[in-house]
């Protein structure tokens, strides 16, 4: 069984580019697929602790960590494709305004 | 433990390529597929971690229902190439060397207390399995689940009501 320091160090790491990929792509989509590896970096956390302590409940968090992805991905890609037909792209730069 | 080693290394290396794939790639489907790859192998490290039931439910959620809405999206805009605008040019080297910092503080906590969060080498049997895991579902944390699944419902009127306005608005203005 590998200590949960590796799984902790390889977290970090996927959070880590995930949050990098928030910060310097442009495409909409892609920051979005970011923002799921960022969640799935901390569900590999949650998982490798329920481990350590022998508990289910990190277990369940992920599990409810998932539901809540995938409702934040229906709304969130329904959004972007309501910007991308009024503004013809989906290039953040391009979202400046509040009004549609 | 030498063997446990080297297949968590395995992994480690195929999760960290697909990720950054799937942060380097210029076309969005690429990205998809290599995030897709990410998501299975995660979900060989939870059936490393005996938490074989979130395994299956990280295949089936993640890499069934959510990457392939996310193709979905991507083929209805066309994968479109976005050129290198350079709004904010000062950006992209200060977020580099933001994450090096970040990765580094971390790396230096990990080390400094080496062994201290080992995990017991065996667990009792059954240890998230469906049957254990729906147990602790339904008896402790039956009020949050139901509160997801009233999530599951706005999320979905949601979506419904984001992309059917612009339709009405059409219509609207047609008549």
């Amino acid at each position: 069984m590998v200590a949960t320091e590796y799984y902790l160090g390889l977290s970090v790491l996927l959070f880590v580019l995930g949050a990098l990929g928030v910060l310097i792509r442009r495409n909409a989509i892609i920051i979005f697929m970011s923002v799921e590896l960022m969640l799935n970096a901390a569900n590999l956390a949650f998982v490798a602790f329920a481990r350590m302590h022998q508990s289910l409940g990190g277990q369940i968090f992920v599990f409810f960590v998932m539901a809540v992805a995938a409702a934040e991905v229906a709304v969130g890609l329904a959004l972007i494709v309501t910007i991308f037909k009024t503004k013809q792209s989906i290039d953040i730069d391009q979202l400046n305004q509040l009004k549609g | 433990m030498i063997p446990d080693l080297v297949l968590f290394f395995g992994l480690a290396g195929i999760a960290i390529a697909s990720a950054l794939g799937m942060l380097l790639s210029r076309n969005a489907i690429y990205s998809a597929i290599n995030l897709i790859i990410n998501f299975v192998t995660v979900a060989v490290f939870y059936l490393l971690l005996g938490a074989p039931f979130i395994a299956l439910a990280q295949i089936t959620v993640y890499a069934g229902a959510i990457m392939v809405l996310f193709l979905f999206v991507i083929m209805l805009l066309g994968a479109e190439r976005l050129r290198a605008s350079r709004t904010l040019a000062w950006q992209q080297p200060l977020a580099i060397l933001l994450s090096i910092i970040l990765v580094l503080e971390t790396a230096y906590i990990l080390i400094l207390r080496p062994g201290s969060l080992s995990p017991p080498t065996t667990v009792s049997a059954g240890f998230g399995a469906p049957q254990a895991i729906g147990q602790t579902l339904f008896e402790s944390y039956l009020l949050p689940f139901e509160i997801i699944s009233v999530l599951l419902l706005v999320a979905m009127i949601g979506a419904i009501v984001l992309t059917r306005r612009e339709r009405l608005g059409e219509k609207k203005e047609e008549g």
